[in-house]
């Protein structure tokens, strides 16, 4: 064998993660087997009839911008990146009459821990980002778009770069699309190896080739993005949904979730699970059933804790989780956020301090080093959390963990300052006995760290 | 000294970014000169700050600030191995564990003969296939048990000795 064919024995073939066939109503994820993502097999599936149809391709009058962004409007289709704001909301800052170039971007660099959705849309759906991407595009006037893929998942760009290739010979992407005066040219740049440029601002910046350091907001991507022209910067998932609201109406989106968190949402669980994958259900389930989708926790153990929204987030202890649904608007009311759908799932052997100690590591390293207070502050948080790991914890050492969150959190120019301190104190709140254990005692109060063999 | 055949996979990435805005391509250029020659050196840097017309501690700037380049060389495989939480909570430490046993180096190491850089890594985004790791930047290796990961390296090395 050679070096290549004993490597791609352990590629990942998406049986475990996406084609599982315990989705509830999917629509991205719909119909998949890892072989289907070509463009004769999307169209098959429906695919490309939304662009179709607001050009006026398919013998209907068309759509106009405004009404394609009433309809993303009408769905309640929020952003699946993190941050959860509404699409059309933000379609509609876009100066659509600006003479100059605009821009459309999409955000597929998916690094926050836990989180590995965008990653399958890619690699087994291509073609509904594209659709998506060249709507929008066709919705705010747009003619040349970017979408930045996290550079660690090479063969998935490499599937794109593909799917784009076929998008373009079908006149999907180019010049006049469909007979249309519509013209969107789409491209795919990669990353390598930066979490802080998931950041819009910090990817703007990479895409412009330089280090990927955030800017300040304002001014917004709306008025000033890449090369300082009007972008429009979306997640993978976020465009993957267009397509499905254009072809049924952004009230029959809206009514797949509940009001105010329209349609599906792809939830990756990883962690203490049985079946670590992507799920994608309607807003709004349960979270009691999308554990039970995946398996449930480990066997002969039970749950302890929960991060439902990507490491960024607060953690949240196992009865408020059981008893919470998985929408934004309800995530937030148990005290934590939606985030990226990444739901990392923690049992009763899991030490808290040890899990804290890891998260606090991977903010130091990934801080871009631009802020003072999260350069050094992140830095201070791995270290007081360190020595409590290692039995050197002073009593003094919970009160200022928080103060140093505390001069972090909102005095950064963009988010990864709050994400690192966010958990810190969510850990804290819900789990100090746990760390007062181990500076009081110098040892781990969880039994067991070693899980079972996979 | 850049060939033209590297030059042709420059352009391709070059063609996607406006005329004037050359220097979008650079982290592309950057990974294709990994690629070829297993580092970024000094000098490439230096070409490819020719090519696409920057500074070349421009170029320098992106190569130090992004994980994946390698500023020195490696081993002919490096093997990034991803302990973040999820991957902490699915034994990612306990593969990373065990490749240093199996190959007898620390990570950050590289092993005698040249074959083999180990590396922690941060979250390559797929958590749900941990525990994870990553092959020469392109190539992602899933579900990797120590039984796999015994495999994987077994048959690197045998692959090795036929070339």
């Amino acid at each position: 064998m050679t070096a290549d064919h004993v490597i791609s024995q352990f590629a990942a073939t998406g049986a475990e993660t996406c084609f599982h066939g315990r989705h509830i109503n999917p629509q991205i994820y719909a119909d998949l087997t890892g072989e289907n993502w070509h463009l004769s097999d999307y169209i098959e599936r429906g695919g490309y009839q939304a662009l179709k149809r607001i050009l006026g391709a398919d013998g209907s009058p068309g759509l106009s911008q405004d009404d394609v962004i009433a309809t993303v409007k009408e769905s309640a289709l929020r952003g699946r990146g993190g941050a959860g704001f509404p699409t059309g909301l933000k379609w509609s800052f876009m100066p659509r009459q600006f003479p100059g170039q605009k821009y459309l971007v999409c955000n597929s660099d998916e690094g926050e821990p836990g989180t590995c959705k965008d990653r399958d849309i890619l690699h087994y759906n291509p073609h509904v980002v594209i659709e998506g991407m060249a709507i929008a595009a066709y919705a705010m006037g747009i003619s040349v778009g970017y979408n930045y893929i996290h550079g660690e998942i090479f063969s998935t760009y490499a599937r794109f770069e593909a799917a784009l290739e076929e998008a373009r010979a079908a006149g999907f992407l180019g010049d006049r699309i469909l007979g249309s005066v519509f013209s969107f040219q789409l491209h795919a740049a990669h990353g390598f190896g930066a979490y802080i440029c998931g950041e819009e601002t910090a990817l703007l910046e990479s895409l412009e080739g330089k280090k990927g350091q955030p800017r300040f907001k304002p001014p917004f991507p709306a008025s000033f993005g890449l090369y300082g022209k009007p972008t429009t910067i979306n997640n993978t998932e976020t465009f993957a949904a267009v397509p499905w609201i254009i072809r049924n109406g952004g009230a029959a989106y809206l009514a797949c979730g509940k009001p105010n968190n329209g349609g599906t949402k792809i939830f990756s669980v990883s962690g203490d699970v049985q079946r670590p994958g992507n799920y994608e259900v309607p807003m709004g389930t349960p979270f009691a059933k999308l554990l039970e989708l995946a398996g449930g926790v480990r066997a002969g153990r039970r749950l302890k804790a929960v991060i439902p929204g990507g490491s960024s987030m607060p953690v949240l202890p196992a009865d408020i989780m059981m008893s919470t649904d998985m929408d934004y608007d309800s995530i937030s009311k148990a005290g934590s956020m939606l985030g990226s759908g990444a739901v990392i799932v923690m049992d009763d052997s899991r030490c808290m301090v040890k899990s804290l100690l890891r998260l606090s590591y991977f903010y130091m390293h990934e801080s871009c080093g631009q802020c003072t207070p999260c350069r050094e502050g992140t830095g201070w948080l791995w270290r007081m959390l360190d020595r409590i790991e290692h039995g050197q914890g002073r009593p003094s050492d919970l009160e200022l963990l928080n103060s140093v969150s505390d001069s972090i959190q909102g005095r950064t120019i963009c988010a990864l300052g709050d994400a690192a301190a966010m958990p810190v104190r969510a850990m804290i709140k819900h789990f100090r006995h746990e760390f007062e254990h181990h500076i009081e005692h110098k040892t781990c109060m969880v039994p067991v760290h070693t899980p079972e063999v996979i | 000294m850049i060939s033209k055949s590297t030059r042709d996979r420059f352009e391709r990435e070059v063609a996607k970014y406006p005329v004037e805005q050359r220097q979008s391509a650079v982290m592309a250029c950057l990974s294709i000169i990994q690629d070829e020659f297993g580092y970024v050196s000094v000098e490439s840097e230096r070409e490819l700050a020719e090519y696409l017309n920057m500074a070349p501690m421009a170029v320098h700037e992106v190569t130090t600030f992004y994980n994946m380049y390698n500023q020195h060389p490696v081993g002919r495989y490096k093997l990034n191995v991803c302990t973040n939480l999820p991957c902490q909570l699915r034994q990612g430490y306990e593969a990373l564990e065990h490749l240093e046993k199996k190959l007898g180096i620390r990570m950050g190491q590289t092993t005698g003969d040249g074959l083999f850089t180990l590396q922690q890594s941060e979250c390559l985004g797929a958590c749900a296939d941990a525990p994870v790791l990553l092959v020469n930047d392109r190539q992602m290796c899933s579900y990797m048990s120590n039984q796999k990961l015994d495999q994987l390296i077994d048959g690197l090395k045998a692959a090795e000795v036929k070339q």
